[in-house]
């Protein structure tokens, strides 16, 4: 029996009982549609990830207090580093060569208002240089002036969104908002930047680093920003950060986040989790094939007469078997057919619906999806095809008609 | 052409054996029309599958085309049953789904027969029940005498040498019987070895000779003609066990 004639004889025998064919496809398309979405999910979460970080900037490292020890632990968390301040920002500036500008950062939650209107902000403190190292750029009015970073002045720049709701249809320069219980003079409002690093800056309120610490009653700095000279050997100058740092605290409590070293370590984690979350929708299609066993023992069973009929008129085992596998298969294939549409349209319409996740099945999950849910027919199909070849004629005829 | 020596067939029921097949002995030649008869459970199906190599016999010999059975490989018997063997069901089997000239085909589809070849031969052999208008109809859409007729045409489409027909009338009326059993008739007239199973005297009669079979032994060989009825049949069945000289009569005719 040839395969082609294998394939168009199951093909009349599954469009016969169309529900029933429906129906076990369902599962193993329910699978194979959860393997593309979900890893077409994480695989935008991947992407959206390497594009935030990488909007950081190839020449920008990030000095965080704490150490990450070899051992594991967050940055902060085990041990009590010393605090990172004004000064070490100011150090850094002053005594490594290749560095370009550096932004001190304290960051914490205020609620900021006008009249009535006030809203929960994330306050951001810093100096003139952020501007620039975080590639803002001011719409109206100015940035933070330039000078010392420890004279903290009362004057704020507002993200485009705070300062829209603030201030619905008028300007909000030269006027005063009030930041937790201090009044702040705005100078500037940013331009509509969207969200970088997680941070959506439409909706940050900057202010002088000094001023954010004391409001915040904090000790330490956030981060430091630390642009590097274009062309500087990124990893020495990340030395000479560690360094400097080291030799003013005594010990190196810091760590040095680069784009590279962030990047690296967050695709890495995302991956791991793809394919954790491509594992668990496969296990369903594991199920699925259970569904695919059930229907195809009834089907045996149901065509019981006609498998001896078929021995009768010279079928073979082989072909008998053939043509029961095949029909699992074919079975097992059409449903991931459908999965396959399912899955590419649900990731599609999700990408309309959330337009900053770049949401698309990796084409390594929509093989295995696809090559798993068939070999799953295939291998659950063995068992009622091995039953129907060995049924014995005479019984098969007898019980069949 | 069939040649059965010691043939026994025996059933494991519930752990207790039962002889379907006892000690058969007979041989049939080429071109013969033999009708078996014999009352329910008398062994005329094992008889058929056995000759059919549908099911093997548990102990004897039996020879097809002067190749031994019980020496044939599993594979051997599909070759041979899809070369040499015909059969006709009583309820038909046709495949309910195929259209008619799709389940003449059916033979040809496990034989490999190439596509093109494969429909004209299936129509060729509708044309021959006088079914050639009726090729695309599903088998519930034709009567009980136009389904028999294309199982017919299945079971020639291959050319076999033999034909096994298990009651081929018992689900028909009268006339489309006869149209059937005129076929059959036919077909033995060209040279096809048949045997036909029935409880009908009628169609008995139309056979060379006839085998009576009870409980599993062939009980009494006679000319086809000479039956007269169901009665007087199974009646002497037991008595002419004893005798042993039909084999003579049959080769004859």
């Amino acid at each position: 029996m040839r395969l082609g004639d294998t394939v168009v004889f199951t093909w009349r025998a599954l469009s016969r009982h169309g529900l029933r064919t429906a129906l076990s496809l369902v599962g193993v398309a329910i699978g194979v549609s959860a393997v593309i979405l979900l890893t077409a999910l994480g695989e935008g979460a991947r992407r959206f990830v390497i594009d935030e970080f990488a909007s950081i900037g190839s020449d920008l490292l990030i000095v965080v207090p704490g150490k990450v020890e070899t051992t594991g632990g967050m940055p902060g968390v085990g041990g009590t580093p010393n605090d990172l301040t004004l000064a070490d920002a100011e150090a850094l500036e002053r005594r490594i060569g290749s560095v370009r500008r550096v932004a001190p950062v304290a960051v914490g939650t205020e609620t900021v208002s006008h009249g009535a209107r006030s809203r929960d902000v994330a306050l951001v403190g810093s100096t003139a240089t952020f501007a620039e190292v975080r590639r803002l750029t001011v719409g109206d009015g100015r940035f933070l002036p330039p000078g010392e970073a420890r004279r903290g002045g009362a004057v704020a720049v507002l993200g485009r969104q705070v300062a829209d709701e603030l201030f619905p249809g008028e300007s909000p320069l030269g006027e005063v908002v009030r930041i937790g219980a201090w009044r702040f003079r705005v100078i500037g409002v940013l331009e509509p930047t969207g969200t970088q690093i997680g941070v959506d800056f439409d909706e940050v309120v900057v202010v002088p680093v000094a001023t954010a610490m004391r409001m915040l009653n904090r000790t330490s700095l956030f981060r430091i920003l630390v642009a590097v000279t274009p062309g500087a050997d990124l990893e020495r100058v990340k030395e000479r950060v560690v360094e400097v740092i080291t030799t003013r605290h005594d010990e190196e409590d810091i760590t040095v986040l680069t784009q590279d070293s962030v990047v690296g370590a967050l695709t890495g984690i995302l991956a791991a989790l793809n394919l954790a979350v491509a594992a668990i929708a496969g296990i369903s299609l594991g199920v699925a094939g259970l569904g695919i066993l059930n229907v195809m023992l009834v089907s045996v069973a149901e065509r019981t007469g006609e498998i001896g009929l078929l021995k009768a008129l010279g079928a073979g085992r082989r072909q008998i078997l053939a043509v029961f596998l095949v029909e699992a298969t074919v079975l097992s294939a059409a449903g991931g057919l459908v999965g396959l549409a399912i899955g590419y349209g649900l990731a599609f319409v999700v990408a309309r619906l959330v337009p900053a996740l770049p949401t698309a099945p990796p084409l390594w999950a929509v093989t295995a999806a696809l090559s798993l849910a068939i070999s799953v027919g295939a291998l659950f199909g063995l068992l009622p095809a091995r039953r129907a070849a060995r049924m014995e004629p005479v019984d098969a005829l007898r019980k069949g008609s | 052409m069939i040649r059965l020596r010691g043939i026994c067939r025996t059933y494991d029921l519930g752990g207790r054996p039962v002889h379907a097949l006892a000690d058969v002995d007979e041989d049939i030649a080429a071109g013969e029309h033999v009708a078996i008869m014999g009352p329910s459970g008398s062994g005329k199906s094992t008889l058929l599958n056995v000759l059919g190599c549908l099911d093997r016999p548990t102990a004897g010999s039996y020879q097809l085309e002067d190749r031994d059975v019980a020496d044939l490989s599993e594979k051997a018997l599909d070759t041979v049953r899809r070369h040499r063997i015909g059969f006709v069901f009583q309820s038909f089997h046709l495949v309910g789904r195929l259209s008619a000239v799709e389940n003449v085909e059916l033979p040809m589809v496990f034989a490999e027969v190439p596509r093109r070849e494969r429909r004209e031969r299936a129509l060729a052999a509708l044309d021959a029940v006088g079914l050639n208008e009726r090729g695309d109809h599903r088998p519930d859409q034709l009567s009980g005498g136009e389904r028999q007729r294309v199982a017919l045409a299945r079971a020639t489409v291959m050319d076999p040498a033999i034909l096994l027909a298990d009651e081929p009338t018992g689900n028909l009326d009268t006339a489309s019987g006869r149209q059937v059993l005129d076929m059959l008739d036919r077909l033995n007239d060209d040279g096809l070895t048949l045997l036909v199973v029935t409880h009908d005297p009628n169609v008995a009669r139309r056979a060379d000779r006839l085998l009576v079979l009870v409980d599993g032994r062939i009980a009494r060989r006679m000319p086809a003609a000479e039956i007269h009825s169901l009665d007087e049949l199974f009646a002497v069945g037991d008595a002419g066990s004893s005798t042993d000289n039909g084999d003579e009569d049959g080769e004859g005719s």
